[in-house]
């Protein structure tokens, strides 16, 4: 094991869930020498030219956002005419409100379910002994590596003859199941926490679902958030089931929306090309995400160390 | 783990061990954790394992959800054998692949090897590059179709100034992907992340030791990060690759909306796309399944070579995996 399981391990906190580190100066700074100094700045100067590359496409698209239809691809940063009535002509233009609203319904219902159906299974397979275990087990980790693409036809004629291949219920109702990555991902948390708690727990007369809830849940906190704002985050820009499963403009989520605006507003479909309003749209869809990352940042950046370390 | 599930007495007998593990059954610790299980294991069952199986059935049907079902044997597969579209959509993925994940991967270790050298705005640069990952995979398609657009979009503008033409990215079947991929490359944030602290975790000694040997930065670069990072860049090859072949979102949204359809040329048929509209545009179920079963195939044999091929050049910390 790594340097810094070890000590992590030594403050009490989980292996494998690495303590989120702050943006501390790096160890390896190499000292203070004049030259080393400069070869920082070289760094920054590359790095900020970098950033300029990854921003520019935001600022590019915010900025299009503000203009009239017929400049939106002047390619002027700072638009020359302003036209802000953008943000509220798209409500009118599509049904976004009801697409935003589908949105947050389907996505925030799958990260609550998967979240605590994760926890249960992979709280299981931390905790117990059991015949199988490992057997099972390895059937998580197999699922893991298993191509959507396979199991995607026969999902959708379970649906189909469930009657419900044409609704919203697709999209979330197998996260009540859990999910392989996530269960991996909090069982590493779950084996981390001292046994002691448990059978203090267990003294105090708990059974093992009010083990589970006010012991094992309060603890894993952080992977808990993690799994919450992964799939929150995969399921608010995935394309491919709503592609499937969603064929009526008022059950669509946000990408399926964006979707088949695109294909209806292009010229090419004998639409007027309203992209200034499809900018303003994609904005406000990018926006919770943003604000999300910002409020969970820790948790985002620790859970994607996790993640490289399942390898 | 291992202690656990060996027996107490290695010596008993394979018929006691079989009873006493037969025994666990019985235990209430063992009921609990099956009905913990229950709703993982129902899940499995039912959106997993059955799926498999059914998928392998149907590969060999003609199984349409319309009109009736009949057993056609391999005809799908031979049919997959002479379907050119497969063929076309299998080159174009693996070509996609083969640019994109090392195009990746050395982007995201630059990116990442010179934010760990800096003592400031390490934390801000991180978000910057992280930033991308969160527009939705639509919007990097639809952000695509104007970026790159031949007449008026903004990456031949800035070709313009240095007086460059760019080509039809969109519309000349050998640009079509390379500029897919460039576009791909925005989202490289997750990456940067994971190599980033990879590269923290690497113990300050071995830079000193190398230093004092007089290793250039270089050298300290080739002969320590690159190994002691080898297993980070290993699962990300490998995790990239199957993405690499499974890329849909942002190819269809660009190429496969109502409104390009006729003008997009077969250069960005991919392996997903051409099984996505067997499947759910002209419901030939059976093809489909297997396709998926002939891609399922292929993940499996680029991996298994991958593993096989980076063993040498994997460094474990510790005992070997």
């Amino acid at each position: 094991m790594t340097a810094a399981s070890q000590s992590t391990r030594t403050e009490g906190v989980p292996p494998d869930v690495p303590p989120v580190e702050p943006v501390v100066p790096d160890p390896e700074g190499p000292g203070r020498s004049p030259a080393s100094l400069a070869r920082q700045a070289i760094f920054v100067v590359v790095l900020l030219a970098f950033s300029a590359l990854f921003v520019y496409p935001f600022l590019w698209l915010v900025s299009a956002s503000l203009k009239p239809r017929a400049y939106v691809f002047d390619n002027r940063l700072i638009p020359s005419h302003w036209h802000l009535g953008n943000y509220v002509d798209m409500w009118h233009a599509a049904p976004f409100l009801r697409w935003f609203g589908n949105s947050f319904y389907i996505d925030g219902l799958a990260a609550l379910l998967v979240t605590f159906a994760s926890a249960l299974t992979a709280f299981t397979f931390a905790y117990f002994r059991f015949p199988l275990r490992n057997f099972l087990f390895g059937c998580v980790l197999a699922t893991m590596m298993l191509p959507g693409a396979v199991t995607m036809i026969p999902v959708y004629l379970i649906w189909h003859h469930l009657g419900l291949a044409n609704s919203q219920y697709p999209l979330w109702a197998s996260n009540l199941f859990g999910s392989a990555f996530y269960i991996f991902l909090q069982r590493q948390f779950f084996m981390g926490i001292p046994r002691e708690y448990f059978e203090a727990a267990r003294m105090d007369g708990d059974n093992y679902f009010t083990m589970f809830w006010r012991i094992a849940i309060p603890l894993a906190k952080p992977a808990l958030i993690v799994t919450a704002l992964f799939e929150f985050k995969a399921k608010w820009t995935d394309l491919m089931a709503p592609l499937i499963y969603l064929h009526t403009d008022s059950q669509f989520t946000i990408p399926r929306g964006l979707y088949a605006l695109l294909g209806q507003w292009a010229p090419s479909a004998g639409g007027h090309g309203d992209y200034q309003l499809l900018m303003a749209a994609l904005v406000l869809s990018t926006l919770p995400m943003i604000i999300l990352f910002f409020l969970g940042q820790r948790y985002f950046i620790s859970g994607i160390a996790v993640e490289g370390r399942k390898g | 783990m291992a202690v656990a599930s060996t027996p107490r007495n290695p010596t008993a007998g394979p018929l006691t061990r079989a009873r006493r593990w037969a025994a666990g059954f019985r235990e209430r610790d063992t009921w609990w954790a099956y009905g913990f299980l229950l709703p993982w294991l129902f899940g499995f069952v039912v959106f997993t394992a059955g799926p498999m199986v059914a998928s392998a059935v149907l590969s060999f049907t003609d199984y349409s959800v319309i009109s009736t079902t009949h057993n056609v044997g391999l005809a799908n597969y031979r049919s997959i054998a002479s379907d050119p579209y497969v063929l076309k959509s299998l080159k174009n993925t693996l070509f996609m692949t083969a640019m994109w994940v090392p195009a990746d991967m050395a982007f995201s270790l630059l990116l990442a090897s010179m934010l760990a050298r800096i003592d400031r705005l390490g934390g801000f640069f991180r978000t910057v590059f992280y930033l991308p990952v969160l527009t939705p995979t639509v919007g990097v398609g639809i952000l695509y179709l104007l970026l790159f657009n031949g007449s008026y979009g903004l990456i031949d503008r800035a070709l313009a100034i240095i007086h460059v033409s760019g080509p039809f990215w969109q519309t000349d079947p050998t640009w079509i992907k390379p500029s897919l991929v460039i576009m791909l490359l925005w989202q490289v944030g997750t990456n940067v992340v994971l190599y980033l602290a990879a590269i923290k975790n690497v113990p300050q000694q071995l830079y000193e030791a190398a230093a004092i040997d007089g290793a250039s930065a270089w050298r300290r670069f080739k002969d320590v990060t690159l190994p002691m990072i080898s297993p980070t860049l290993f699962f990300t090859f490998i995790i990239l690759t199957i993405s690499g072949i499974q890329l849909f979102d942002q190819v269809y949204t660009a190429f496969y909306n109502p409104s390009s359809q006729g003008t997009s040329t077969d250069a960005s048929l991919l392996a997903v796309i051409y099984l996505f509209q067997q499947a759910f545009v002209y419901f030939h179920m059976g093809f489909a399944s297997a396709l998926a079963w002939m891609l399922f195939g292929l993940i499996m044999v680029v991996t298994v070579v991958q593993i096989v091929v980076s063993r040498r050049f994997v460094y474990y910390e510790g005992a070997a995996k």
